[in-house]
């Protein structure tokens, strides 16, 4: 396999991996998301361990983990949502450097919270970059591995291992790993079309309880809790009839939509670009990454 | 104008910008939205990662690392207050014809998947319903509608290259259409559809809220740049783009098609000047001129 001296075979796919890096910015007004991984601070650790810079693309993994065989000797790390890594069948250590002889398989278990773990390889998973980006955009076919999940079969390039001139870091120290528990505070800034809501709307939206419900992936997390009414008021030309709805507009990422005043909807890295229902707020850029650490299930407060 | 003296600043977090021209849609929101997006591309201030102009609004997407907000607010508001006093208001933009075949089996097959539960008028179809709560004799007056005034792309956005377009007439004669009780989660590619008072032409297959009208032949999102109309980039349509739809029958999309697969289809398009000034006094005639400008 001379032509092929790195790379990532899939033996199994898993339930969701897809090539992710730190995202694509400047083709929003497109249509075309930013995407990139769901947890940016979970992937750049597996680079820093691996010696890559934090722009390198890595593997984003969704609750089930792919089978994986090295075509070479290859150098690797897991991080994000806490799951046993296995070579060989044989545990080792996450959030740690390893390496894997060619032919050697990797694997994974069940994780025991949040959603994503991310595989980070030495050099980065080397697809092409598309709009400046290596990260998949599966509507648009798009970036990536052929623009979709990886499946069974694909064999992922591996790019040059860089040499670093940081300090070789073998595992990442326990007080800097990202937590992963049931309950987790996110910080919001109320604005946009906040002024459509109730009083009482606006009140049980920044001071209610929410749980994250099985609907959400890289696009869009769904909530439930008391509800957030919005005013019934005459609706402006082209907005549409519910008193949710707005003259069509662009959406920010991180921005918190209540369709019918109901569950209120968070927009990830995949969301789309624009659209006819109200924000009431947005979600701080710096807490974006723990929709990646939520398992459906724990209370969380979205607070101002 | 009958626009308000300011638009009104929100922020969405710590980087986005949302400036709302005003809350209801009209040409001449549409046109200050463009304009002050067009300004603060040319401004080219270090910090912005991208301008995003929507129907009545505009989103700025910024690194506030880079770029305080208040100096993103001050020179927006320049822009809104130049804009809004420029004597002379006009966009260099282009007409485009775009084939469709109204009507079609495809979109018809798939709102029949889609009635109860889905659609306020489970028995019908799209179509006559759209016709009948426009007041108009059947389907195929409602088409003509549609595709008798050209339309302005006022918005690109939602998925890739996806564009909302706003009809060149009155607002009593516009067309609008309520949107689906719940959504579709599925809507074949190249569906033109309506929605309130906007034309949307799905750019790639997935979830679709829109009455469906018919289908496009001819791709507007080529991520390939197979075809010589996207040499320059993979989405076709830009804010501002004028539209021309032209019905063709089940022979002549298949023959449109079969030009798209050897890779030699083009788009019928000319260069224009829209000047909002003279849509506005006389419509009719202007959509005329509009169409001079399309058929040489």
């Amino acid at each position: 396999m001379a032509d092929l001296l790195r790379a990532l075979e899939v033996l199994n796919p898993g339930l969701a991996t897809t090539v992710q890096d730190q995202g694509r910015f400047g083709y929003y007004r497109f249509g075309i998301p930013q995407g990139g991984v769901m947890d940016q601070y979970a992937a750049a650790l597996g680079n820093r361990l691996v010696g890559n810079t934090a722009a390198e693309a890595v593997l984003e993994c969704t609750y089930l983990g792919p089978q994986l065989r090295a075509s070479a000797d290859t150098v690797i790390a897991v991080t994000g949502a806490p799951v046993e890594v296995r070579v060989n069948g044989t545990a080792v250590a996450q959030n740690a450097r390893f390496s894997l002889a060619a032919g050697d398989e990797l694997s994974f278990g069940v994780i025991q919270g949040g959603t994503k773990f991310f595989i980070a390889v030495a050099g980065g998973i080397d697809v092409p970059e598309v709009l400046g980006s290596r990260s998949t955009y599966p509507i648009g076919k798009l970036g990536g591995f052929e623009g979709r999940a990886v499946q069974a079969g694909d064999v992922l390039p591996v790019g040059e291992p860089q040499a670093s001139t940081l300090p070789q870091l073998d595992s990442v120290p326990a007080e800097l790993l990202p937590s992963y528990d049931r309950e987790l505070v996110v910080r919001i800034m109320v604005g946009l079309y906040d002024h459509k809501l109730t009083d009482e709307g606006l009140r049980n939206l920044t001071e209610a309880e929410w749980t994250l419900t099985p609907v959400a992936d890289r696009m869009g997390l769904r909530f439930d809790g008391p509800g957030a009414a919005w005013r019934q008021e005459e609706q402006p030309f082209g907005a549409g009839q519910d008193p949710s709805n707005i003259t069509d507009a662009g959406y920010p990422v991180g921005s918190i939509q209540i369709p019918g005043g109901t569950q209120p909807i968070v927009l990830h890295c995949d969301a789309v670009s624009g659209g006819g229902y109200a924000q009431a707020a947005t979600v701080i850029s710096a807490d974006m990454d723990l929709f990646a650490r939520m398992a459906p299930g724990p209370k969380c407060a979205l607070c101002r | 104008m009958t626009l308000t003296e300011h638009a009104r600043y929100s922020w969405g977090g710590d980087e986005f910008l949302v400036v709302e021209i005003a809350p209801d849609m009209s040409l001449e929101a549409n046109f200050v939205a463009n304009s002050i997006a067009v300004g603060l591309e040319d401004r080219a201030l270090p910090g912005i990662i991208d301008i995003c102009p929507a129907n009545a609004s505009l989103l700025v997407r910024f690194n506030p690392d880079e770029l305080a907000h208040d100096e993103l607010e001050r020179t927006v508001r320049e822009l809104e207050t130049e804009v809004k006093k420029a004597a002379v208001q006009e966009l260099d933009t282009r007409i485009i014809e775009v084939p469709v075949w109204y009507n079609d089996p495809y979109t018809s097959e798939t709102e029949q998947r889609f009635r109860e539960g889905y659609h306020q008028r489970p028995e019908g179809s799209d179509l006559d319903y759209s016709a009948e709560v426009n007041g108009l004799a059947n389907a195929e007056e409602f088409i003509r509608r549609h595709h008798e005034t050209p339309w302005l792309v006022s918005m690109v956005g939602f998925v890739a290259g996806l564009p909302f377009l706003f009809q060149l007439t009155p607002r009593e004669r516009q067309l609008e259409v309520p949107k689906y009780l719940s959504p579709r989660t599925d809507t074949p590619p190249l569906t033109v559809g309506i929605g309130g008072c906007f034309t949307a032409h799905y750019s790639v297959r997935g979830a679709g809220g829109y009455q469906m009208l018919g289908i496009a032949p001819a791709p507007i999102f080529d991520p390939g740049q197979t075809l010589a109309d996207f040499s320059d980039f993979m989405v076709l349509f830009r804010t501002g783009d004028i539209v021309k739809y032209r019905p063709v029958d089940e022979a002549e999309y298949r023959k449109i098609q079969a030009e798209v697969e050897q890779g030699t289809y083009r788009y019928k398009q000319a260069p224009v000047r829209f000047s909002l000034a003279e849509a506005l006094a006389d419509p009719d005639s202007y959509n005329r001129s509009l169409l001079e400008a399309l058929n040489g």
